[in-house]
């Protein structure tokens, strides 16, 4: 495998690694603070099916970003409706969503376009283009740097940078700030929040927004940036390896990074079945690189690398005492 | 009592006629869904052909989850369709256990073989149109390298590619071609993005021309193609217009013409199998006004000459299915 291989795998990586980011936050936040979340993939789906829709209609993407977001927040506050305020079971309502948002955007995008359940080609400013950073052409000449900071940094779409500014702010604010103790308290032990003072129900709602809101750029970016338009079950499964990666990154930002492209790397790496066996001499079969998530994460959560503990209160609904 | 017996006997009667006078036929579109802009969109099109001539009104089922295949086609058969249509080669199972229990319904599916007496199997020859389109793509390339994208690694997919690859060696014995499958879950016929990325990666390897016979994936296959200014070839139904100059010729499947003269037949449907090749203009290569400026008079004449050779007989191709091996690769 030579160098300019890598590099295009690795620009691959990128590509592939970005939505499983953002969902990866996504669901971070949410089961932070105690609300299971499993239903990234269909607020993923809702989100690339109304950022595609209102990019399509309005000629731009960034009106089309904002409905994304609104289209997964809303499902988001459906969720924190049946799970948090009406304490029901957080899997089942995530369930529910999933099926939810497989029929109605395939339904919604039928009947505004009548294109069988796709948004139709977006051009021009109703995508996301690549953004090429600065400096690309003076530091190309450089060795092995250059070459790296051209393919494999630069060219992405504006919310590829954005999910990977998300990682060191999600720790900040996780780790840094009073909102950020709260929440992951919430998640531990919501009574001890509840007796400081401070409402356990808001903090909870205001996790399921940002995960409403990271889960719509995730569906954004790939129906406007990676794709043109929606597509019917575009998001194939990436909620899913997501949360796999959620598991795998035992619930912190930066191990979330990680975990993201070492999948998105896979992922990439079953795209070259040539360079696999030219690099490891023999010929590896591409599912089994693409069950290696799973594997790896029923790995972790079998306690082999260290031992994957999901926040205490994570799926239970909170009670007050009367 | 023997005048209630014979009441409900008449009745019964006036029923059965009814339903075999009214016996609408029926369309099953597989997983990829209606309007896949692809192999299902292609039977509604057929389908529609029908209406629009004959006024005559049609049953449809989208199928969502692999279970529903058992009941759907239950359901519809004792709702007195006849003939029901459906297309895709999962139904084969299913219907060699569903088709005995109703001797007078007639059965189509396309793309199986399933041996019942009620049961008519339409199968293309999609080695052949692959050929041609092949054909085509080694003529267009520039590299010397060409790709081919499938969705889901069945043995019809490699079919496709196996009749390519065959067509490219026959314009140019050295190309290369880079062979890629989506995956081997239902969900490869759903991913645009993975073919997406798949076209990027194989353009990396030199490919110019990308055959893509992969449903809803190939979108996402047509789409990069375009945006990396390379040429695409689409698959089952005309997806020129797509991509207009962009997409080098679409490989056709009349899957519309097997659902058209199915529905035509009705009740009187003849069964067996029912071959759809070359000659029967079961599938072909699409030329319109979208890639006329991409195809040379050269490369249409050669294409042209291969076809007319093919259904006389003097050149064969090898169907992969025939012994799940491909001669070249």
């Amino acid at each position: 495998m030579d160098y300019a291989t890598l590099l295009q795998i690795l620009d691959t990586t990128v590509r592939f690694a970005t939505p499983l980011l953002l969902a990866c936050l996504a669901g971070l936040f949410s089961e932070r603070s105690g609300i299971f979340d499993i239903g990234l993939e269909g607020k993923m789906l809702m989100a690339g099916m109304a950022s595609g829709a209102v990019a399509a209609l309005s000629g731009s993407v960034w009106i089309g970003l904002l409905a994304g977001i609104g289209g997964s927040v809303l499902f988001s506050i459906v969720h924190g409706l049946a799970s948090i305020t009406f304490r029901g079971n957080q899997l089942i309502s995530g369930v529910a969503l999933n099926f939810v948002a497989s029929g109605a955007t395939v339904l919604v995008a039928q009947s505004l376009f009548h294109q069988g359940g796709r948004t139709p080609p977006l051009t021009g400013d109703a995508r996301f283009n690549p953004v090429t950073l600065p400096f690309v052409d003076t530091l190309r000449e450089v060795p092995l740097i250059g070459p790296f900071y051209a393919e494999v940094i630069s060219g992405h779409s504006f919310l590829v940078y954005a999910a990977f500014v998300a990682v060191p702010l999600t720790w900040w604010a996780l780790y840094r700030t009073r909102f950020g103790l709260r929440l992951r308290a919430v998640g531990e032990n919501p009574e001890s929040v509840d007796t400081a003072g401070v409402s356990v129900i808001r903090l909870r709602y205001t996790a399921v927004m940002i995960t409403g809101i990271l889960c719509g750029m995730a569906g954004a970016y790939m129906a406007t940036g990676l794709q043109a338009g929606f597509g019917k079950e575009m998001t194939a499964g990436r909620g899913y390896i997501a949360l796999a990666a959620l598991i795998f990154a035992k619930w912190r930002p930066w191990y979330a990074l990680m975990a993201t492209l070492l999948f998105g790397f896979f992922q990439a790496l079953a795209l070259r079945p040539d360079v696999i066996e030219g690099t490891f001499g023999m010929a590896i079969p591409v599912p089994a690189l693409d069950a290696l998530p799973y594997i790896l994460t029923v790995i972790v959560l079998a306690g082999f690398v260290g031992r994957a503990i999901p926040p205490r209160a994570g799926g239970q609904p909170y009670v007050k005492e009367r | 009592m023997t005048l209630m017996k014979q009441f409900l006997g008449a009745a019964a009667t006036l029923a059965l006629f009814t339903g075999a006078a009214f016996a609408d036929p029926a369309l099953i579109y597989d997983l990829g869904g209606k309007f896949d802009k692809s192999f299902n969109e292609a039977a509604y099109t057929g389908a529609k052909k029908w209406v629009d001539e004959t006024g005559g009104s049609y049953k449809e089922l989208e199928m969502q989850s692999e279970a529903q295949r058992e009941q759907a086609l239950r359901r519809l058969a004792e709702s007195g369709a006849n003939p029901i249509v459906m297309t895709g080669f999962a139904f084969g199972d299913v219907l060699n256990t569903v088709a005995p229990d109703y001797p007078d319904t007639k059965f189509a599916i396309i793309d199986m073989v399933v041996d019942q007496p009620n049961v008519r199997s339409v199968v293309f020859t999609e080695e052949q149109g692959s050929f041609l389109v092949g054909m085509m793509a080694a003529q267009a390339s520039k590299t010397g390298t060409v790709g081919f994208i499938g969705g889901m690694d069945i043995p019809l997919i490699r079919k496709f590619a196996c009749g390519y690859v065959q067509g490219v060696k026959a314009v140019n014995p050295d190309a290369k071609v880079i062979q890629n499958m989506t995956g081997t879950t239902p969900s490869a016929w759903n991913d645009p993005v993975k073919g997406s990325e798949l076209t990027k990666a194989q353009i990396s390897q030199g490919a110019d021309v990308i055959y893509a016979a992969a449903g809803g994936t190939g979108i996402g296959v047509l789409q990069t193609a375009a945006d990396e200014g390379i040429l695409s070839i689409g698959v089952d139904s005309n997806q020129n217009y797509l991509h207009p100059g962009k997409v080098l010729t679409s490989m056709l499947k009349r899957v519309d013409n097997a659902v058209y003269e199915a529905f035509k037949a009705g009740d009187t449907l003849e069964t067996g199998i029912h071959v759809m090749d070359l000659k029967a203009e079961g599938v072909g290569y699409a030329l319109d006004d979208d890639n006329a400026a991409l195809i040379t008079d050269e490369m249409k004449a050669t294409v042209d000459a291969a076809a007319a050779k093919i259904i006389a007989g003097e050149i064969t191709v090898h169907d992969y299915m025939s012994d799940n091996t491909c001669p070249v690769e």
